[in-house]
């Protein structure tokens, strides 16, 4: 395909999709547009999380801490001062959040804000922990989730522990939801593409080669980490005023576990992979509540297991580790010289020549 | 070009470098001989800054770069081609070359570099497209020094080139050793294979147990009774 064709058919296919947004904003029931917005947050979390994971190749399980605080701090923002008092009624919520709150006009400014307080979290978390290899650091952000669960478990003057914080205003509209979810996958896809990207999965690939090649490995370990958990805080910003409340209990390691299913199953390292693997997510958690209804087998009655739909995905993620390693899409990109090639047969579309590298750097 | 001064390293509590003292001349080709655990390694790495000097100094071209981290080090002109080859298994040939070229902002000559590099390699050139990692033991060692020229260095250091290669691909590696240092590359270059490496170098020092025992030009070193009994097998 031709170059100059591709940006305009990417604007245009997002400017369609964001008609079809518009569309179902207005016309589709609470119970689709609530699927909808879970599988934008879905997105927005996964592909970032797909970006430490999978393309700098550092295994993290700590972006349910970062969900939270982004939660906690969007909650804190946006809950009108009336309603603080009224949920804070075991300890008064310390100032001075008890003092105001942010209008629906300046909701982007509390997500912005979500968003730096959890990359404010990952630089402090990453300083001691991106110094570590492989399990290490997998076993050190596990335990940054937990501190995080446990600190909003006690610190009840600002979380209100584990009652959690009920009766935020309902902002995630399908737009918010998915313009975020938009806006990351261009931001993590293009950071991946650049010049930084190249020497994250370098780091992937061979951590001391990488270091041998000139490449300053704990700056970008950093900043994969730290753009991570930026869209990560977002994601529990949005999710927290999508269901209306926040507890420590949503942010538990289920939500890492989740995620880690996401980018697996759609490839680690292919962004295009986790947004769609995520949609994929979101609708099969929903078509899959029949599995935990009591299911009426002739004369046998089998009541419902609550947490079976969970059995399910763990099984897809052993059958995909078992027969489908690579995921989904490995660690190609959806794009429009893939979806060319698949109708043309060529099977180069996707490498990389030496035509195009050059193209790309002059 | 390179100094080593009274350089010590440690791991823990094992003394791996014990006071190393050698230079490596603008323009020549010095090698770093010995057997296993000799400490060839750990030289080396302490060159580019992947592990740190307790004592001693590293000067590059008469800047100290003790203790400077290895990103650092390559910018200021030290390329590495590490023990083992490492090379980038799932990047493509193509894009393993140009990870050599990192660090540098000067696109267009990044280019004629490669290919400079396609010419010493002709391999190399007719897999462009392949991923590293399905690379025979040969090319992966031909990427892997085609890779540290892609940074134009001013110092090449090579670990083990040799290492499990066949005779006929050690001497192809060898010449165009040969070739890179005519063209005016100063080498650094850690060999168990002792014989290929003297004969190629102007300058060789023994390393036994973390300390240099012997030191002289290559065709003397190979002349030497005790080089010849201990590394030569004659």
């Amino acid at each position: 395909m031709k170059r100059e064709w591709r940006m305009p058919l990417t604007i245009l296919s997002i400017a369609i999709f964001a008609l079809f947004i518009w569309w179902a904003q207005n016309h589709l029931n609470a119970y689709y547009i609530r699927v909808l917005s879970t599988a934008a947050i879905y997105i927005v979390a996964a592909v970032a999380y797909n970006l430490i994971n999978g393309v700098t190749g550092q295994f993290s399980l700590g972006p349910n801490g970062f969900m939270a605080l982004g939660g906690f701090t969007v909650a804190l923002l946006v809950l009108p001062v009336s309603q603080k008092q009224i949920v804070y009624f075991l300890q008064p919520l310390i100032w001075p959040f008890n003092s105001f709150s942010l209008p629906q006009s300046l909701f982007i400014v509390a997500l912005l804000l979500a968003g730096i307080v959890a990359a404010i979290g990952g630089i402090i978390i990453g300083f001691p922990t991106l110094r570590l290899k492989g399990d290490y650091l997998a076993i050190a952000t596990f335990g940054f989730g937990e501190i995080i669960f446990v600190l909003a478990n006690n610190l009840i003057s600002i979380t209100n522990g584990a009652l959690g914080i009920k009766g935020i205003p309902e902002y995630s509209t399908l737009m918010w939801t998915w313009g975020w979810a938009i806006f990351s996958i261009i931001v993590v896809s293009n950071l991946a593409k650049s010049s930084y990207g190249r020497a994250m999965k370098a780091i992937r690939e061979d951590e001391i080669a990488a270091e041998a090649m000139g490449i300053n490995v704990f700056f970008h370990k950093m900043l994969a980490f730290t753009v991570s958990a930026f869209f990560a805080g977002v994601a529990g910003g949005l999710l927290a005023t999508l269901i209306t409340t926040v507890s420590p209990s949503l942010f538990m390691f289920t939500m890492t576990f989740n995620l880690l299913i996401i980018i697996v199953l759609g490839g680690l390292g292919s962004i295009t992979g986790s947004a769609i693997t995520a949609v994929l997510f979101a609708f099969l958690q929903e078509l899959l509540r029949t599995v935990e209804a009591p299911i009426q087998l002739g004369p046998i009655h089998l009541p419902g297991v609550a947490g079976m739909r969970m059995v399910v995905f763990s099984l897809l993620l052993i059958l995909a580790m078992l027969f489908y390693r690579r995921g989904l899409f490995g660690r190609k990109e959806l794009s429009w010289d893939l979806i060319l090639s698949i109708f043309e047969r060529k099977g180069e579309g996707v490498g990389t020549t030496w035509k195009k590298e050059k193209m790309k750097l002059s | 070009m390179l100094k080593l001064e009274n350089l010590h390293v440690y791991y823990g509590g094992i003394h791996a470098l014990k006071g190393i003292t050698m230079d490596v001349p603008d323009g020549k080709i010095v090698t770093l001989i010995g057997a296993n655990g000799a400490g060839k390694s750990t030289t080396l790495r302490a060159i580019a800054g992947l592990t740190r000097a307790q004592k001693g100094s590293i000067k590059l071209m008469n800047e100290d770069i003790t203790g400077k981290p290895a990103h650092i080090v390559t910018q200021k002109g030290v390329a590495m081609a590490p023990e083992g080859r490492r090379i980038f298994p799932n990047l493509t040939v193509l894009e393993n070359l140009m990870m050599g070229a990192y660090p540098r902002t000067d696109k267009e000559e990044i280019f004629s570099d490669l290919d400079w590099v396609f010419s010493l390699f002709p391999r190399l050139k007719e897999r462009q497209r392949q991923k590293g990692g399905t690379l025979s033991g040969g090319e992966q060692q031909m990427l892997a020094v085609g890779r540290a020229l892609m940074s134009r260095p001013k110092l090449l250091a090579l670990d083990e080139p040799s290492l499990g290669l066949a005779p006929v691909l050690v001497n192809e590696v060898f010449d165009v050793l040969r070739q890179i240092h005519e063209e005016g590359c100063t080498i650094l270059l850690i060999e168990q294979n002792a014989k290929a490496a003297l004969k190629l170098a102007d300058y060789g020092y023994v390393l036994e147990t973390g300390r240099i025992t012997m030191s002289g030009p290559g065709r003397e070193l190979l002349e030497n009774e005790k080089v010849k009994k201990a590394y030569l097998g004659e």
